[in-house]
């Protein structure tokens, strides 16, 4: 059974998206093959980020923001903007604000990093700051680790799609907790996307074959050595694991059973040796 | 009075706003500001009074993860 998209949106927030797959823009060979990766993928949303303007004789701005500007608007897909880099709540709700009125937009990635070796969450103030930001208004996707409780925290304060690592960010390890994640998966009922950490498309296909809605990936696309074909790669896995969660698998089994019918096989108890 | 504009020393009148300040630096769109690690809206740049030694942000959109 194969699940068409148009059929089978991702839902957030109230808003439907044909993809499930979201992609980051950072660290690719070139804004080119930026852009041929994001056309290959058609992914639901691509997230982006604020830095310092740095001063320029010819405007703070400088050329790279600005051509990443145009680029995003000649993509027309929806943006995705995070708070990478916040270690405060008060940065992330800052941060957060800026980056609604730079791109008109109230969808916030909610990063708000507890220790920079592992960029692991910070799991005590994450829930606080979503919080806040779901007051003001913020239609927010929060990063967070897989712990349970936190993620039923996230969804009690008003998140209405959780993000869990499959593993620290950049590591393409793949999940490194399959128990929790399936878990969480059976425990909440609210969209579930799998954010960083992934490196391979098996390991999209397998977290949307466990039940997650869509995964959210970056590095194991911008760092390929074929990013486009990989972009690919991963819109492929991802629908393919969707399609199979649709479709049931088998139970699995403790011993061979065979696919061939048995009944009728040539030389059926004649013995070997004549 | 001295501020700092991301991180950099800068000298401005004493009834200078926070235009006065994203004008010196020549700030050019997109961009959006902060003042104390407090949003300041587009709206209100013209009319926010700096005060000594504030710290202003002045972000740009960058690709991200």
């Amino acid at each position: 059974m194969t699940t068409n998209p148009s059929n089978d949106p991702l839902v957030l927030y109230g808003q439907s998206f044909q993809s499930r797959l979201l992609l980051g823009t950072a660290r690719y060979p070139s804004p080119d093959v930026l852009e041929a990766a994001v056309k290959r993928a058609r992914p639901a949303m691509l997230t982006a980020s604020l830095r310092r303007q740095t001063a320029t004789p010819n405007g703070a701005g400088g050329s790279d923001g600005n051509g990443f500007w145009e680029l995003l608007r000649r993509l027309d897909v929806p943006v995705l903007p995070n708070t990478a880099g916040c270690h405060s709540v008060q940065e992330v709700i800052a941060t957060a604000q800026m980056a609604r009125e730079l791109f008109g937009t109230p969808w916030i990635k909610l990063e708000l990093i507890g220790d920079d070796y592992t960029l692991q969450p910070d799991t005590l103030n994450l829930v606080d700051a979503a919080s806040q930001l779901i007051r003001d208004g913020f239609q927010v996707l929060p990063y967070c680790t897989e712990d349970l409780v936190l993620c039923q925290r996230l969804v009690d304060v008003g998140c209405q799609a959780v993000m869990p690592w499959a593993a620290p960010i950049g590591t393409g390890r793949g999940p490194v907790n399959p128990y929790a994640l399936q878990v969480l998966r059976e425990r909440l009922s609210v969209p579930l996307l799998v954010d960083a950490g992934l490196g391979l498309p098996s390991h999209a296909c397998q977290v949307m074959e466990w039940g997650y809605d869509g995964v959210l990936l970056n590095t194991a696309v911008a760092l390929a050595q074929d990013p486009v074909a990989m972009a690919g790669a991963f819109a492929d896995a991802v629908q393919a694991g969707r399609s199979a969660r649709h479709a049931g698998a088998m139970a699995a089994q403790e011993s061979a059973q065979p696919s061939t019918p048995v009944l009728g096989t040539p030389f059926w108890h004649h013995a070997a040796s004549q | 009075m001295n501020i700092l504009i991301n991180d950099t020393p800068q000298t401005l009148p004493s009834d200078a706003t926070l235009a006065d300040a994203l004008a010196l630096v020549n700030a050019t769109p997109p961009y959006a500001a902060a003042v104390n690690r407090q949003f300041v809206p587009r709206s209100n740049y013209a009319t926010h009074a700096l005060q000594p030694e504030d710290r202003i942000e002045v972000i740009r959109p960058v690709t991200g993860g």
